[in-house]
């Protein structure tokens, strides 16, 4: 049977997302944002998540909504507050999710350890302030770095440009972000993209995520422009 | 105009000013990431002719200035989350690549905003700790740590017109020791190792007057210079 990771609808798309799952959502900001997925998730009525992104959303669609659902209980995130993040900070001020505040580059890098098979790394970044409290840390030639742990998911809602039957994927500009690592991280990537071509239509030289990354592909073109 | 800029007599920097003062002392040929704030205004105000890579945490090398409204494309935006343009020979890159750039020592200039700087270089600008406004602290702890100079781009005091330039950070630590140069709407001044050194002033304000607005004890270089508004 020929390998097709295409599916029909985000229903399907999304199909197996279960209370108490971690999720990532790529995204940075507005650019990137796999809104659709999103609201599949939403539709599906599942509670007591984890969501995994470096923000926490804005306006009144896409994670924002997610988050002001109330069904998601911890964000793991490295910039939650931004023009527009209101429904976060509500939550946030009255102690109805939980945050765990993550530096940036540490975020990306603990998702390609877990995509990479890495059992953690030492980085610089943190050292010596209030995110590293408690963490392991080392003197290697002179500068203290911290231990960080792998970060893998459940699922990750993935937004790209464009994707074949194998699951091979080329994004646009800066709204490829945290998507190629996230694909790594998840045991079932989902992505949504704007355009799917055939096998072998896309150029070998130019695929960001190689299709072994990828489990299932949703073909999404509305250009709906959301409130985020 | 507020109480402060009345009791000073002064005319303050506006933020693309301080953001143009910066601009103008980059070196040539740097690699250089503009943070939240302030300091991404840098890519507005770009002297002609000063060839220096933008890079921008989201995954851009090259970032070039706002588009005009009707080029704004939603897949291209800065770390604030404004719309930017790519120059010729930038490049797009994945995020974990973005900040391998910036910890692996690979920037050679970091502008950051501050909620405070503190005498010995020490920068705080991720938290207040008040739960109303969440914390964020973004990529500013790999920047400190991973850029090989720090500039923090910021208004000299606080709104109440409190100092942001302490003795002693009140709030928690992004990074200890690394700002090096200090761009306020007042004064350009640089950490040295013997302190604070004021390198330039906005014209009619006098060194009592800003260290009366400012906790480590100021010195004054002999060669200072007023600090024009481009």
């Amino acid at each position: 049977m020929p390998i097709d990771k295409i599916t029909p609808s985000v229903t399907e798309a999304v199909q197996g997302v279960k209370d108490g799952m971690t999720i990532m959502i790529s995204g940075f900001g507005f650019a990137g944002v796999p809104n659709d997925l999103i609201h599949g998730v939403l539709d599906s009525g599942a509670k007591d998540l984890t969501v995994i992104s470096n923000n926490a959303g804005t306006g009144t669609e896409g994670l924002a909504a997610l988050v002001g659902s109330g069904r998601v209980t911890r964000i793991i995130c490295s910039y939650p507050r931004s023009k527009g993040s209101d429904l976060f900070d509500a939550r946030y001020a009255a102690g109805e999710i939980e945050l765990e505040l993550v530096p940036q580059g540490t975020l990306s890098e603990r998702m390609r350890a877990a995509g990479a098979g890495i059992g953690g790394f030492f980085t610089p970044t943190g050292a010596g302030t209030e995110l590293a409290a408690g963490k392991e840390t080392r003197m290697i030639d002179g500068r203290e770095y911290v231990l960080e742990a792998p970060l893998r998911a459940d699922m990750a809602l993935v937004q790209a440009q464009e994707a074949d039957r194998w699951g091979n994927l080329l994004y646009r500009k800066a709204a490829r972000n945290f998507g190629p690592v996230m694909a790594m991280a998840a045991d079932l990537t989902v992505v949504q993209v704007k355009r799917i071509v055939a096998l072998g239509e896309m150029d070998p030289e130019a695929v960001v995520t190689p299709g072994i990354f990828v489990d299932r592909v949703v073909h999404i073109d509305n250009n709906r422009e959301w409130d985020i | 105009m507020s109480v402060a800029d009345l009791e000073l007599g002064v005319t303050k920097l506006t933020r693309p000013q301080i953001a143009r003062r910066a601009a103008e002392l980059i070196p040539d040929g740097s690699f250089v990431n503009l943070g939240i704030g302030i300091p991404t205004l840098a890519a507005n105000v770009m002297p002609a002719g000063k060839d220096v890579v933008l890079h921008s945490e989201n995954g851009i090398l090259g970032v070039g200035p706002t588009p005009p409204e009707a080029e704004r494309d939603r897949d291209l935006i800065n770390a604030s989350k404004d719309y930017v343009t790519l120059l010729p020979g930038g490049s797009y890159c994945v995020h974990s690549d973005a900040f391998a750039m910036i910890r692996g020592g690979h920037l050679d200039l970091a502008l950051l905003g501050a909620f405070e700087v503190a005498g010995n270089g020490d920068l705080a600008n991720w938290t207040t700790g008040d739960r109303r406004f969440p914390p964020g602290v973004g990529g500013a702890m790999d920047l400190a740590v991973g850029a090989k100079a720090i500039w923090v781009l910021t208004d000299h005091t606080t709104k109440k017109g409190e100092p942001k330039i302490v003795n002693a950070c009140k709030y928690p630590l992004t990074a200890k020791g690394v700002v090096k140069r200090i761009f306020t709407d007042l004064a350009l001044i640089d950490l040295t190792e013997d302190g604070l050194l004021v390198r330039e002033m906005v014209p009619g304000l006098t060194i009592d007057a800003l260290q009366a607005v400012t906790e480590p004890k100021l010195a004054l270089a002999e060669d200072w210079q007023e600090l024009a508004a481009a």
